[in-house]
């Protein structure tokens, strides 16, 4: 093996190790600490100068205490559970919105398609902080969308829309809808249009057409979209503070609450190692689906 | 055409009882300002395998879609069987297509994308893997049946398309450049097995093709089109040996072209001055002509005999140079140069070998061919 492709294989393993694996084993090591008053605020630090003996020390030191704690303690595992089924209902929401998106783009003239793909990514073009903002502006009692709603006569009081969970579901789909239409939209342009014409012909209508021919090859876009939301979205944070109201419960915040409110960071860092275990699932699926497709187009 | 008075032949065309499958009266269709189908009135019979020959942009795909669903005609009717077809949308019509991409659909087996069309029929569940089977068979592909496209060579993927097209056995088959994606050799073999599957199935097979050799090979009756019109309907070989217009004759095969004016000479014979310098040219036209008629001559390269001596018996001799030679193998053509600057292809058959042929470049030659040939053209 020559030193070009040595070099090129390195390269993004180097950068796992460096800016993944590492930084997991630090947070790791201290999920397997204990809570203390004093900068860091955990013990045992590692203390190399006394050698193997401190080395030894330190390691005994160590235990899963935290781990248990989890399972003690209601609040967690209900957040964990309330994570999931928010990022599930949005997936699913985000799909159910997408997915129409996407096979309009696919079907729109080619000389449409750049202007609708550009108003698709135009939203990142501004932060992803302000964008969440402003939805209070829209969903709070005195909100434009209550307002426009008494304004036609259809509620006369307000509808408590904000800090509900139907606001972080309205945020999160919000969010993340591109990265449902831009996966599903590139399985639906490749999609040879003699094959719907094929399937017509042999007897189909139109709606049968697209189940059975339509849906099936646009799935590998809808398997990626899918994992491209719900992803990010089980350890959302920022949407469910600013969104969500005291009964939304998301692991995000319970995460940014023992850093940040409690400093409790070996119970932090348990919480963070837990979920990384639960992504770790589909992020699997998600490679092995990525890997299936190339499979299939080579 | 010399048949035996005792076999029939396969002309339901000029039988005037004969009910058409398909009849086109005045079918325009228009695409914003361009017209694709100009006016197209033709009948199509049972058990036919009709051709649509034409380039790029004639309009015969236009005409296939039509037939198959896919667009409707602006104007005029298409009849299905004597039933008006342009309110039957493509998935309740009698006709299947076979597409020139052959449109597989690739997340299925070669086994579920035959039976596709049969789940959707009324055929019932029973029945269903016997007539797939059946297909296979027609096409013989039984071992690749649990494939999928993509594992299967492209021969055989045109095979799958054709066995998902026939299933259903529809009354109307429509071929859409079905051999283009297929290199030379197996295209020719696979002319002939096209056409054995339709005696076998006797299935109505509408073709369109841009390339002649396969309209000629395969069809009954060729439709070569231009513009959107149809220039002629014939059978191949009165195509060939009787095009009604330049462009026919220009668009299939070889062909000398020479223009004149032509006197009639009585009894249907005229003679055709072209050349100063050149004795006019003898050939038969049916037909009164007036004199001084402009006219094309038009004569096929292989029945132009090449000599170096001068015949004697023969209608018409041109003398000329010897100005290039294509050696195809199994036949040499011969561009001859007359003295007024034009080129006359020779065609002769290469029955001997290549050592003993006494014509090379620059001899001087003698063209001749009888007053029966060639076909005089008006337009």
């Amino acid at each position: 093996m020559n030193f070009r492709r040595l070099f090129l294989i390195f390269t993004p393993y180097t950068w796992l190790l460096i800016f993944f694996l590492i930084p997991f084993a630090i947070v790791l090591k201290i999920s397997l600490s204990d809570y203390a008053i004093s900068i860091p605020p955990y013990t045992p630090v590692l203390d190399l100068e006394a050698g193997w003996a401190g080395v030894k020390e330190f390691l005994s030191a160590l235990d899963f205490e935290n781990f248990t704690f989890l399972t003690s303690d209601a609040l967690y595992y209900t957040a964990y559970l309330s994570s999931l089924k928010i990022a599930f209902i949005s997936t699913v929401i985000t799909l159910i919105v997408g997915y129409p998106i996407a096979y309009g783009m696919a079907q729109a003239p080619d000389e449409w398609r750049p202007t609708l793909m550009m108003l698709v990514i135009l939203p990142f073009w501004t932060s992803f902080l302000i964008r969440v903002y402003s939805w209070i502006g829209i969903l709070s009692n005195e909100g434009f969308l209550n307002q426009f709603l008494m304004w036609t006569g259809i509620i006369d009081a307000p509808l408590q829309i904000l800090n509900t969970n139907t606001a972080v579901y309205t945020g999160i789909v919000y969010t993340y809808l591109p990265f449902m239409i831009l996966p599903i939209y590139s399985a639906l342009e490749k999609l040879d249009g003699s094959l719907i014409e094929a399937a017509e012909d042999l007897g189909c209508s139109r709606l049968q057409a697209f189940w059975l021919v339509t849906f099936p090859l646009s799935r590998p876009g809808v398997i990626a979209g899918c994992f491209l939301v719900f992803i990010p979205a089980l350890g959302e944070f920022v949407i469910p503070s600013l969104l969500g109201g005291s009964s939304t419960l998301m692991i995000g915040k319970v995460l940014f609450e023992e850093f940040f409110v409690n400093r409790d960071w070996p119970v932090a860092s348990a919480v963070a190692v837990v979920l990384l275990l639960i992504l770790i699932i589909p992020i699997v699926l998600f490679q092995r689906n990525e890997q299936k497709q190339r499979e299939a187009e080579g | 055409m010399a048949q035996p008075a005792n076999r029939p032949v396969f002309a339901p065309w000029t039988d005037p009882n004969e009910k058409p499958l398909i009849r086109f009266q005045n079918v325009t269709k228009r695409f914003g300002e361009f017209t694709a189908i100009d006016n197209i009135t033709i009948d199509i019979y049972r058990r036919e395998f009709f051709a649509l020959l034409g380039p790029s942009g004639c309009g015969k795909t236009t005409l296939m879609r039509m037939l198959a669903g896919f667009e409707t005609p602006t104007e005029g009717t298409i009849l299905l069987d004597g039933q008006d077809i342009a309110p039957i949308p493509p998935n309740k019509r009698a006709t299947n297509m076979m597409f020139q991409s052959y449109a597989l659909f690739p997340h299925l087996t070669v086994w579920d994308n035959i039976a596709f069309g049969l789940r959707r029929s009324d055929m019932p569940k029973d029945q269903i893997p016997a007539r797939v089977e059946e297909m296979l068979k027609l096409v013989r592909l039984e071992k690749f049946a649990r494939r999928k496209p993509h594992q299967i060579s492209g021969g055989q993927r045109q095979r799958v398309a054709l066995a998902r097209s026939l299933a259903k056995a529809p009354k109307l088959l429509l071929l859409d450049e079905p051999l283009g994606a297929l290199d030379k050799k197996l295209r020719q073999d696979t002319q002939f097995e096209l056409m054995d599957i339709q005696e076998k199935t006797g299935t109505t097979f509408v073709i369109v093709t841009h390339d002649q050799e396969e309209a000629m090979t395969v069809a009954s009756r060729v439709a070569v089109m231009d513009h959107g019109r149809m220039i002629q309907v014939d059978t191949p070989d009165r195509i060939y040996e009787t095009p009604n217009s330049v462009y026919v004759a220009d668009f299939i095969g070889d062909v000398n072209i020479i223009a004149g004016t032509a006197t009639p000479k009585g009894d249907d014979k005229v003679s055709i001055v072209w050349a100063e310098g050149q004795a006019p040219i003898a050939a038969t036209a049916p037909g009164a002509l007036t004199p001084g008629t402009p006219v094309h001559f038009a004569i096929r390269p292989e029945k132009v005999a090449i000599a170096t001596q001068k015949p004697e018996d023969r209608a018409n001799v041109i003398e000329g140079t010897v100005e290039d030679i294509a050696y195809l193998g199994n036949i040499s053509t011969y561009k001859v140069a007359l003295p007024g600057g034009q080129m006359i292809k020779a065609q002769v058959a290469n029955d001997r070998r290549i050592a003993r042929r006494n014509i090379t470049w620059e001899d001087k030659v003698w063209l001749s061919f009888t007053d029966t040939a060639g076909v005089v053209l008006l337009n």
